[in-house]
């Protein structure tokens, strides 16, 4: 059994922001467990540019990005161990992890930062009936066939779901000249971000078909089609919409879930809408001690976020490793009309500081007011031009108003549609 | 070189009767059209040993249920083959079910069927609380179990071939000319001479008969389709639950599965394409409709990893069809394996092999036969200490591939290099269970890729899912 103050699981974006920040505000012994090769986690094979924008003003690629932190890192003595795959986390803050180099090891941690991030949805979770050949795999799958290994997984493409990971490689096929025949959209707007809808396929012809679904997959050994068709509004299929598309791929950008299987071996409670850990506006999940950032808590659209989130949650630890367990009282948040989820899930009132929410939508609005209440009193009312599922909104609770906060308080969001 | 015995066919019934044949001093072969063992309907039915309930006493579905399930256990555990007793339910759900429960009761007691009881609606719910509060009684089974089916066969493959069969792969019998005293197949890698042949072609077996001759067999492709669960609900049953047989089809059943993920089905549709495993829209929705009747509350197409449908091969004539054929004497019938198939393979292996030794006047056992397939090693089982010592030995059994099922680099070499190892991503899948788990590949299948193109020594170009033109990849980038 080895010995650390944080215990970081995960080397990506969050896993490496957290780190830094938690070197940074004087904690000494911080180990960073990464089941790669390398560090960076996704952000190695997204090679295409528009990180940093916030962070560092300024437009990077995925590994530049990652790289900034990588550069800095190596700079200070945070224990770095790749090639090692936590297997299990216990409730009191024993990692157990594996590595061909490392064997098997035992770490005993005062806190646990958990930055694991997220797994595309695969087609046996959305049901698409049909053949199971080669040529069907997630957009994060053919991402890395392409940009990490240099090879092609195929030449003529059918993009199911129009999420970000989907819209990139979209325009990456295209950029290699495969023929990208459409993007289908179940839903009848993208969950991708605006500026990639522009980039990605408009600059490029790709059709976005909205509202339309993959019904069936053909060919026996290798894909040769797909047949796709119209959904109604409770996303039925539509009977005489079908159309029969040849290709040779069908990428699946249909959605990313939050991999939480180790928290849930160490005990904390699990959310059911953002599939994350419910967490305090520090990022502690329901075990103290033990923390969550980046999309292993909630999926984000910009990485910029994930750092942010990162040191929040980095500080949290710092914290709660020099002061010790200090006891919280909880004001919680309430996801009300047209807000899907809210993340903190929970504030302790006597933080002394300004907390941001994260929220998204549950569908499209155009002109619409984002309303927050604190126990019944509205404290915050911005109008917006537009609000999409796909773009994750923010509001700032300022220092002031957290001082309201009673134990039990709630705090609503809600969506207000002007007439 | 003309052989003593050719078997046609790796799936279950083939490779277990291969293992059999080899415990005589006799040369086999074993020969498999695709590029792997069980790729046909063993890779792709309820993964269950049925008790023995359900086939009419006295005909051969009956009596090899009975002593199949009866093997199982022994058979399994020498191949170190995941198999569990985990006991089966079938469940009336309204008073004019209960006398089908009655019939069934009877049924098995006519066949041999030990402890068999029928439970009250209290009973049942004490040994399944999720099962709908509409069930009024059902008929319990203790000695039904479920095996995994497609690890069955490649342990079988792998034990025979260890014993000296001889086990060809992607080996198409395209024709055969009979002669007095052989037969040649003629393949499409070759000629394959052979003394006797055992005909285990699943749903292609009335084809090969015909092609000795023998007309007297008529498979149907009946098509049954299926879900597949997260492990996070494979503890919603326990037992395996069926539901009473009607006259508008035998209902569905749902059942944990040996590696603790959640199985539904199957559907019933003959279909005329043989090789047509698609789902259907229709099909699937009807597994999950009906399998909510019996666990109405829990199951989420959410939490569902895959689908997939499999072929049963259903002889027009109802019962299966074992022996040598009355129209060619050196052809030997395993056809019409349909349910209950998997429950009674283990003994249909011991009788056919018994029979074509005997034809052969080749009764002698070897005396170095050894019935034990070695457990491969599973990673995820082992304790702190023996991951620790194993990764000290071979650094491999530390890297892990897959991250859902915690599968390492050396269990994946480890399948590869294995008597009649694995070839494709679909292969190791199967041999380790590298890409079953909840992002079925996403993170893993490349890094499998690399390890197959590695371990055989191909370009990438050239790994496939599973054989033929399957490949995953078109070449380099710009």
């Amino acid at each position: 059994m080895i010995n650390y103050d944080i215990a970081v699981i995960g080397g990506g974006p969050a896993g490496l922001a957290a780190a830094l920040k938690a070197k940074e505000l004087g904690i000494e012994k911080i180990i960073i467990l990464e089941r790669a090769e390398t560090l960076g986690g996704i952000l190695e094979q997204c090679i295409h540019t528009g990180f940093g924008l916030h962070y560092f003003k300024e437009e990077l690629s995925g590994p530049e990005y990652a790289g900034r932190f990588i550069e800095e890192l190596k700079k200070t003595d945070i224990d770095v161990r790749t090639n090692t795959m936590v297997v299990d986390i216990s409730s009191d803050k024993v990692v157990t992890a594996v590595g061909p180099n490392e064997g098997l090891l035992k770490i005993q941690a005062k806190a646990i930062i958990l930055a694991m991030g997220c797994r595309e949805r695969p087609r046996g979770a959305i049901s698409i009936p049909g053949n199971r050949p080669a040529g069907v795999m997630t957009a994060g799958t053919a991402q890395k066939y392409v940009n990490i290994h240099g090879y092609m997984p195929g030449k003529k493409i059918v993009i199911l779901g129009s999420g970000d990971i989907g819209l990139i490689m979209a325009r990456r096929m295209a950029l290699e000249g495969a023929e990208v025949k459409m993007v289908c959209e179940i839903l009848p707007y993208s969950g991708g971000l605006a500026r990639n809808i522009v980039q990605c396929l408009d600059d490029y012809g790709i059709p976005l078909k909205l509202s339309t679904t993959v019904v069936e997959i053909h060919g026996r050994e290798r894909v040769e089609g797909v047949t796709i068709a119209k959904v109604d509004e409770k996303m039925r299929p539509i009977k005489g919409t079908e159309e029969y598309v040849e290709c040779d791929t069908l990428l699946l950008s249909v959605g990313l879930i939050p991999e939480n299987e180790l928290s849930k071996s160490a005990g904390v409670d699990i959310n059911c809408i953002t599939g994350g850990p419910d967490v305090d506006e520090m990022r502690e999940t329901s075990i103290r001690g033990i923390f969550a950032c980046g999309n292993v808590l909630q999926v984000h659209d910009l990485v910029d976020y994930v750092t942010l989130e990162a040191q929040l949650a980095a500080e949290g630890a710092a914290e709660y490793i020099k002061k010790g367990e200090e006891e919280k009282k909880y004001a919680y948040t309430v996801n009300q009309n047209g807000v899907r989820y809210i993340v903190p899930q929970k504030i302790n009132i006597n933080a002394d500081r300004d907390v941001d929410l994260y929220f998204r939508v549950c569908q499209i609005y155009k002109n619409a007011k984002v309303v927050v209440k604190i126990d019944g009193e509205t404290v915050i009312s911005r109008k917006k031009p537009k609000l999409a599922p796909g773009e994750m909104e923010t509001v700032k609770l300022k220092k002031d108003m957290i001082a309201k906060l009673k134990e039990d308080s709630l705090v609503e969001i809600s969506v207000e549609e002007s007439l | 070189m003309i052989y003593d015995v050719a078997v046609i066919g790796a799936g279950i019934i083939g490779a277990l009767t291969a293992r059999e044949l080899a415990k005589y001093k006799l040369s086999a072969v074993l020969i498999e059209k695709c590029n792997d063992v069980a790729m046909g309907t063993t890779k792709a039915n309820s993964a269950i040993v049925h008790a023995g309930f359900d086939a009419v006493p006295g005909t051969k579905k009956a009596i090899f249920n009975v002593l199949g399930a009866e093997l199982m256990p022994k058979v399994t555990s020498e191949l170190s083959v995941p198999y569990r007793n985990n006991g089966s339910l079938v469940v009336a759900f309204s008073e004019e079910e209960l006398p089908e429960l009655q019939n069934l009761l009877e049924r098995g007691i006519k066949n041999g069927v030990k402890d068999l009881k029928i439970l009250s609606k209290e009973e049942l719910l004490e040994l399944e609380p999720n099962i709908s509060p509409e069930a009024v009684a059902a008929l319990h089974a203790p000695t039904a179990g479920i095996v995994c089916p497609y690890e069955f066969a490649i342990a079988a493959t792998e034990n025979a071939v260890t014993n000296g069969v001889e086990f060809i792969r992607n080996c198409e019998v395209k024709d055969v000319e009979v002669h007095d005293d052989y037969t040649t197949l003629i393949t499409n890698t070759g000629d394959i001479k052979a003394k006797v042949v055992v005909n285990a072609a699943g749903v292609f077996s009335d084809d090969i008969a015909r092609m000795f001759g023998d007309d007297t067999i008529n498979i149907v492709a009946r098509k049954g389709e299926y879900y597949l669960f997260d492990k996070a609900v494979g503890h919603v049953v326990f037992h395996t639950v069926f539901q009473c047989p009607t006259p508008m089809g035998k209902g569905v059943l749902v059942t944990p599965t040996v590696d603790g993920n959640l199985l539904i089905g199957p559907t019933a549709v003959d279909i005329e394409d043989k090789n047509d495993t698609s789902t259907t829209y229709e099909g699937l929705m009807e597994v999950l409709n009906k399998a909510h009747k019996s666990v109405p509350t829990i199951i989420n197409t959410r939490d569902a990893i895959t689908q997939f449908s499999g072929l049963r091969a259903h002889a027009k004539s109802g019962d299966f069809i074992i022996g040598f054929s009355e129209k060619a004497p050196s052809l030997y019938n395993l056809a019409g394996i349909e349910s209950p198939g998997l429950s009674a393979a283990p003994a249909i292996a011991v009788h056919a092999a018994q029979e074509v030794a005997n034809k052969l006047g080749l009764t002698e056992l070897k005396e170095d036969y050894n019935p034990i397939r070695p457990q491969p090693i599973r990673f995820r089982y082992l304790d702190d200490e023996e991951m620790a010592e194993l990764i000290k030995k071979d650094p491999r059994y530390g890297r892990i591939i897959c991250r859902c099922e915690t599968i390492t680099e050396g269990e994946i070499v480890e399948a590869i290099h294995a008597p009649a190892g694995a070839r494709d991503i679909d292969g190791v899948k199967r041999r380790t269970r590298a890409g079953m788990g909840r992002c079925q590949g996403g993170f893993c299948s490349s890094k499998v890729l690399e390890i197959l193109a590695r371990e055989l020594n191909i370009p990438y170009e050239e790994v496939t899912k599973e054989g033929g033109n399957s490949r995953i990849l078109y070449g380099r980038t710009k």
